[in-house]
């Protein structure tokens, strides 16, 4: 052990010496080194991050909820099946709310994009929620200021609203919003909350911190009649683990509310964050592929690099070699030193690349909120260690097999 | 005391699919303290006895006994071992490690040997006094003549303090002048008790040493003693 590490040693000092005495030729091998690191932690960076968005903004949604609706989210129907099927109507809603048992919270939500002012600020393209008091129990949303609206103002189909965090940022840069009179459409409505941000840009006009909700009472009234679209039912269950029940309850229930009969298909669908995260998982199963094996690509033509220039080392220092191996240096010896070689230029690279890698995360994290993970680092370390002992073992075997006078013949 | 006895030796390379026969059955043996010129010309098989000698190599059959160990049986390992602590090696292109300054140069095979660094240092400075280069240490090689070089070369060869001292046509690229007085410091070195064994074939050179070694086609033609070889009481005195 104490021997060993006294090579170690000085095979560390002489491949520093070895790489210092060419540094042209060592600075561009560590490019290649450099570039296919920071490239994989880059990738590795930006792709948890839209992981860390997605989820964040799919968490909102709640596991345990499910959504009763004309539309299937995925699936291989036919659309225009779909297109043909009946609206869900208020009306069933009531009948669905009076039959279920098992679900903690049932409310009906419909939609319409508006034009949200407050004084001279506006924001364009708004998706307003109009649902009951229930609603903000069928989300995970959590608030900055304020409440939700109350089961009696929804009722009575008062103008009061809760606006997401992104809304709240656009229209009041410098107010406190609660009790501030904002215009939906040109309808007045008071706020009576804010909500916490939630989401992420990755939901897009989806995401929660983008919309307005109002009682949906104060959208038929406003906007259109209840019968001019569908709405679609949010039905929390107690917890995930009862989500199957649930489901299969809501499922009789509203076969029941249609009055469909048993040889007759779903007229409705019900839809839930599972469908949506698969689909997610398969997208970016498939640009995380793709990526790696990019980049992978591209730490694979370092290593070559690597390799390639080892050869030239050894090569040129072939009368060095024998000269080591005729003053006793053993195979052992030599190839501890030029696999210290190859891996030292790997090192240096990869931790160049990897400083680099730091400083392009904080870059995205301007964009999409991420950071570099410590298993990364670890990654990138290890990765260019083996890349330099990998694409090092060949040249540095082919030095320390070399017979000693040859190669002290060698010009 | 014979430190290098060898039997009977042979060494058969293959080159292509001819075998070229450069050793044809030698034996010698090499005392304590021998100052020894191997000579012949090119073809002979000098540097492949030398190569044998300097456990580079190992020969096709026959026997070679390094302080009555055999060499032949010896792993690659311990042939390095010999090589660093048993033979001092100087040749006539010097192979100085252009990187690294004479001081440096000259520790090398002591790192080989595992000795730590301070002693190293030491070692090597006081190799490098002896050979009259106290001046010099901190020089690399390309600031260095030829002479000078060849001195550091002999530090390195001296520094493990060496069963034998194998120098291969030593002044070969020095002028006369140099290459004399790099012959009277393989002198002094003998002088000291060091066994020298020197490869040549320029016969004024030869005439260094006390017992010339003739090499033709792969055997021994000649082995001549040219001068009393000292007694081991002369050496104190």
């Amino acid at each position: 052990m104490r021997i060993f590490l006294f090579e170690l040693n000085e095979g560390l000092v002489i491949a520093l010496r070895a790489i210092a005495s060419n540094k042209v030729r060592s600075l561009l091998t560590m490019l290649g080194i450099f570039i296919g690191v920071a490239v994989v932690i880059t990738m590795s960076t930006a792709i948890k991050g839209i992981d860390n968005s997605f989820q964040s903004g799919i968490s909102s949604l709640g596991t345990d909820v499910l959504y009763v609706d004309k539309w299937a989210w995925f699936t291989n129907e036919e659309w225009w099946k779909m297109r043909n099927r009946k609206n869900i109507t208020m009306e069933e809603y009531y009948k669905f709310k009076e039959l279920v048992r098992l679900p903690v919270a049932v409310a009906p939500v419909t939609n319409t994009i508006q034009t949200v002012k407050y004084n001279e600020r506006r924001v364009e393209n708004v998706f307003v929620n109009g649902s009951t008091a229930d609603y903000i129990k069928t989300t995970n949303f959590t608030f900055a200021q304020g409440r939700f609206y109350s089961e009696i103002e929804s009722n009575a189909a008062r103008q009061v609203a809760v606006i997401g965090s992104e809304v709240a940022k656009k229209l009041f840069p410098n107010v406190n919003p609660i009790d501030r009179t904002i215009k939906i459409g040109g309808v007045n409505y008071k706020v009576v909350g804010v909500l916490a941000e939630q989401g992420s840009f990755i939901l897009g006009p989806w995401n929660p911190d983008n919309q307005v909700y109002v009682p949906i009472e104060t959208i038929f009234k406003n906007f259109f009649n209840r019968s001019f679209k569908t709405i679609t039912i949010n039905v929390r269950a107690n917890g995930p683990a009862m989500l199957d029940e649930t489901k299969f309850e809501v499922e009789g229930v509203m076969r029941k509310v249609r009055g469909l009969a048993y040889n007759q298909e779903n007229d409705f669908s019900i839809n839930q964050q599972e469908g949506l995260e698969q689909t997610y998982k398969s997208i970016v199963g498939v640009i995380q592929i793709a990526g790696l094996f990019i980049t992978g690509l591209s730490l694979f033509v370092g290593a070559i690099g690597i390799m390639n220039i080892m050869f030239v080392s050894v090569k040129e220092r072939t009368k060095e070699i024998g000269l080591r191996k005729a003053i006793g240096a053993k195979k052992r010896t030599i190839l501890t030193q030029f696999l210290l070689e190859s891996s030292v230029i790997c090192m240096v690279g990869g931790i160049a690349g990897l400083i680099a890698a730091i400083i392009m995360s904080l870059l995205i994290n301007q964009f999409i909120p991420t950071s570099i993970q410590i298993d990364s680092v670890l990654i990138g370390i290890s990765v260019s260690l083996i890349t330099g002992l990998v694409s090092g073992f060949a040249p540095a075997y082919t030095a320390a097999k070399m017979d000693a006078v040859e190669a002290l013949r060698y010009e | 005391m014979n430190i290098i006895t060898i039997k009977n030796i042979t060494k058969v390379y293959k080159v292509g699919t001819e075998e070229v026969h450069a050793l044809r059955g030698v034996s010698l043996s090499i005392d304590k303290n021998e100052y020894v010129a191997i000579m012949g010309p090119s073809g002979s098989g000098k540097s492949t006895l030398m190569n044998m000698l300097g456990c580079l190599d190992t020969p096709t059959s026959g026997l070679y006994l390094f302080k009555g160990i055999s060499v032949s049986e010896m792993t690659d390992n311990q042939l390095a071992n010999i090589r660093n602590k048993e033979i001092g090696f100087v040749f006539q292109t010097f192979n100085l490690l252009a990187r690294y300054d004479a001081i440096h140069n000259v520790e090398l095979p002591l790192i080989y040997a595992g000795v730590p660094k301070d002693e190293r240092r030491e070692r090597a400075k006081r190799a490098l006094i002896d050979v009259g280069l106290g001046d010099r240490m901190n020089h690399k090689p390309n600031e260095l003549s030829g002479g000078q070089r060849q001195r550091v070369a002999i530090a390195r060869a001296l520094v493990t303090n060496p069963s034998i001292i194998l120098a291969d046509e030593p002044t070969g690229n020095l002028d006369s002048k140099t290459g004399e007085e790099i012959m009277n410091l393989f002198q002094e070195i003998h002088n000291k008790g060091n066994t020298i064994i020197l490869v040549t074939h320029e016969e004024y050179i030869a005439e260094h040493a006390a017992r010339i070694i003739r090499l033709r086609d792969g055997h021994i033609e000649k082995d001549e003693i040219i001068k009393p070889q000292k007694t081991s009481q002369q050496v104190i005195s």
